[in-house]
């Protein structure tokens, strides 16, 4: 067992981390609701190939391990940044297995390419990610994966996380079928895979971060002369979620190792670290704005903006019991 | 990173695996259950033989050696096979106290017998005024020439009943801080004035009350300096540092899903769901747990980080094994080894078993103050 990030990794998560102090600041953040995306923050991702890293160096791209990903979606989550890393990341690894064409644009960010996390009925897909601002996106329709371009298709609507989702006609769009049949559902399988893995890796930071918010305020904030933290209602409280918030980091780590070196456990993996993450991204975000007491509920303060995406950036797939279900499918065989 | 625990410790595991579905019989399991002592000699010379009674301490001492990922390895299946296990614990984790502080005829005479498993050592630290404070010990040593006379009781003395030795804490001063005023001895339990009461849990496990009515020993029974006891207790709580339950979550787990394939429910969503959800916890509590002990092999001491996996794994433990329970319907309350219950009565078991793990070693409450404190660094 080694928990120690490489030196690439380490460069990594530092170079995120100071991209996403400059350009995903609060000020930045707050600025770019409800439309959840920031365009030069986008661009300053693109630059730093948060799109190649996501691929094989046989597919123009830099061949990043599982691991990085979620690294770099944990940064992404603590700073709550209004730029979809992970769906581009996601369609652009889906395009490589099919080794399709339009993933060159996708890498250069020529093209801003995104996926829809359930099947299409009735010709439309509902609550797509990225779709208010993507290009294309990857739809599976029955057993055909299309490839639809989003202009004229989309239906952008407000949303609790102020992410640019929107709702795909499929009617009002010009599709290219990427794959059908068997490769279709598994493309759009390992795609889920991947997005609740990364995903899981986002949640765990969200709620890291609101968690340090939440300590540095009760440090600071007294109530009868003391500062509040040193009440044990409210120390247990937070000892709780960051105690199940190291589990859910740990998961997410490990689902994401298991990608590349344990297949067999991978899809399961990928499954419970997305519904334990989404859950201890709940329960801490609740406890941090609920210890600002009055001041928490107001909009001034940043932990309203990580309560809100840490309910939203998963619940756009499903509630965590979707999650274990899908888990349970791959560790007990799907029910005939 | 890395998450296999390396070729080494399955391989081991393997063994261990071996050993235990062997040694670890339904026969010796209700055995153990129905006497209420987690002791079987069989079983512990089976252990002592394959050198794995006291894996973590060197081989000098008559330990096995063992790296601590593989002592976390034997643990792990120990755990998993609810084998008798106790005395070993308590055995070893005085050993290595006297091996650091006890004194030189401790170490020949004491620490052999106690590797081997011929003799068995309990600890005396919690009284019935006393359990997570530990330093409020009220229990009196009061010096008399050459000896100490020993006045006082201890509660929760798990396997006092048939220890040769207790690992005492006593009170020597009044009239310092209360951590300043504590002694260590190393008590023969088999001498006139020691008195084992029984005292049943809710477990199953039988534990003690035990009383010291003028009890003499020797000043080298004194383990370290006098007044000089909380620092001994500190070598002898480090160990509680990577403690975990996440092994128990899986039987509980393993049992379940047996359950749940035999009864055709495996095909319910709700069934599925809530066996997932243990997984994951199960899965947490194991990850937390292997956090600790590779931190302790890089040299850096998990001080809140033990504390979690404590905390979360034993919470875990009794959340699921409630929910388990319940899935279970009518036939839940089937008595552990009743021959009507499904797997054995293994729910109705461990729902009351698990409550003990959130107590015992530091309760929740003292595992949250920890981990505010010294993880989060919140003010006292």
């Amino acid at each position: 067992m080694d928990l120690r990030l490489s030196d690439e990794q380490q460069q990594l998560v530092t170079a995120l981390a100071a991209l996403y102090a400059r350009h995903a600041s609060s000020e930045r953040v707050r600025a770019a609701e409800p439309g959840g995306f920031d365009e030069v923050l986008w661009d300053q991702l693109l630059e730093l190939g948060i799109v190649a890293m996501a691929v094989d160096e046989a597919d123009g791209g830099w061949d990043a391990s599982p691991e990085d990903l979620v690294l770099a979606a944990e940064q992404q989550g603590r700073a709550v940044a209004p730029a979809p890393a992970i769906e581009a990341q996601v369609a652009a690894r889906a395009l490589a297995r099919l080794g399709r064409a339009e993933l060159e644009d996708a890498l250069t960010g020529e093209r801003l390419v995104t996926i829809a996390l359930h099947p299409a009925h009735a010709d439309e897909a509902l609550a797509v990610p990225a779709a208010a601002v993507a290009d294309d996106a990857l739809v599976l329709v029955g057993d055909r994966l299309l490839l639809v371009p989003l202009e004229g298709a989309r239906a952008p609507f407000g949303n609790l996380g102020s992410m640019p989702l929107a709702d795909v006609d499929l009617r009002a769009a010009h599709a290219v079928e990427v794959a059908h049949g068997a490769e279709a559902l598994a493309v759009h399988d390992a795609a889920v895979d991947d997005w609740l893995r990364l995903t899981a890796g986002a949640l765990v930071g969200v709620g890291a971060k609101a968690l340090e918010i939440a300590v540095a305020y009760v440090k600071e904030r007294k109530a009868w002369g003391v500062p509040i933290g040193s009440f044990q209602s409210v120390a247990h409280g937070l000892a709780d979620v960051a105690t199940a918030l190291d589990g859910a980091r740990l998961l997410a780590y490990e689902a994401a190792w298991a990608a590349s070196d344990d297949r067999q456990r991978a899809a399961e993996l990928a499954a419970l670290a997305f519904a334990f993450a989404a859950e201890a991204a709940r329960d801490v975000t609740d406890r941090a704005l609920h210890y600002h007491g009055g001041y928490g509920f107001m909009m001034e303060y940043d932990v309203q903006l990580h309560w809100r995406r840490a309910r939203s950036w998963g619940q756009v797939w499903g509630e965590p019991k979707a999650a274990y279900l899908r888990a349970a499918d791959r560790r007990y065989g799907a029910v005939a | 990173m890395d998450f296999r625990l390396g070729s080494a410790a399955e391989e081991l595991r393997e063994e261990v695996r071996t050993f235990l579905d062997e040694a670890m019989t339904r026969e010796l399991e209700e055995r153990i259950y129905r006497s209420g002592t987690s002791y079987d000699p069989g079983y512990n010379a089976g252990l002592h033989e394959r050198g794995w009674l006291a894996a973590s301490l060197p081989a000098e001492y008559g330990g096995g050696g063992q790296d601590p990922v593989e002592v976390l390895v034997l643990a792990e299946e120990q755990q998993r096979a609810d084998a008798p296990t106790y005395t070993n614990g308590t055995s070893v984790m005085v050993a290595k106290v006297l091996i650091e502080a006890g004194t030189e005829e401790m170490k020949r005479d004491v620490v052999p017998k106690l590797l081997s498993g011929q003799a068995i050592c309990v600890l005396g630290f919690s009284e019935p005024e006393s359990g997570s404070d530990v330093a409020n010990a009220q229990c009196r040593a009061v010096r008399d020439g050459d000896e100490w006379v020993i006045n006082g009781s201890k509660m929760f003395t798990t396997n006092g009943h048939i220890g040769d030795y207790v690992f005492l804490l006593t009170r020597t001063n009044t009239e310092v801080a209360k951590h300043k005023g504590l002694t260590t001895f190393l008590v023969p339990m088999k001498q006139p004035g020691v008195e084992a009461q029984a005292v049943y849990t809710l477990s199953g496990e039988r534990t003690n009350i035990t009383y010291y009515n003028d009890v003499r020993v020797p000043d080298s029974a004194r383990i370290g300096e006098v007044d000089g006891g909380w620092k001994v207790m500190t070598v002898s709580l480090q160990d509680e540092h990577t403690g975990g339950y996440g092994s128990r979550i899986r039987r509980l787990l393993e049992e379940a899903e047996a359950w749940a394939e035999e009864s055709g429910r495996i095909a319910d969503p709700d069934v599925r769901a809530r066996l997932a959800k243990v997984a994951a916890e199960q899965e947490v509590a194991l990850l937390l747990q292997r956090r600790g002990i590779w931190m302790t092999e890089a040299g850096i001491v998990p001080e809140a980080e033990g504390p979690m996996s404590k905390l979360f794994s034993s919470e875990a433990f009794a959340r699921a094994s409630q929910d388990l329970f319940e899935l279970l319907g009518p036939d839940a309350v089937r008595s552990y080894f009743d021959g009507t219950a499904p797997r054995h009565g293994w729910m109705e078991y461990a729902v009351r078993f698990a409550l003990g793990t959130r107590i015992y070693a530091g309760t929740s409450e003292v595992q949250r103050n920890i981990i505010s404190q010294r993880g989060l660094g919140l003010p006292r």
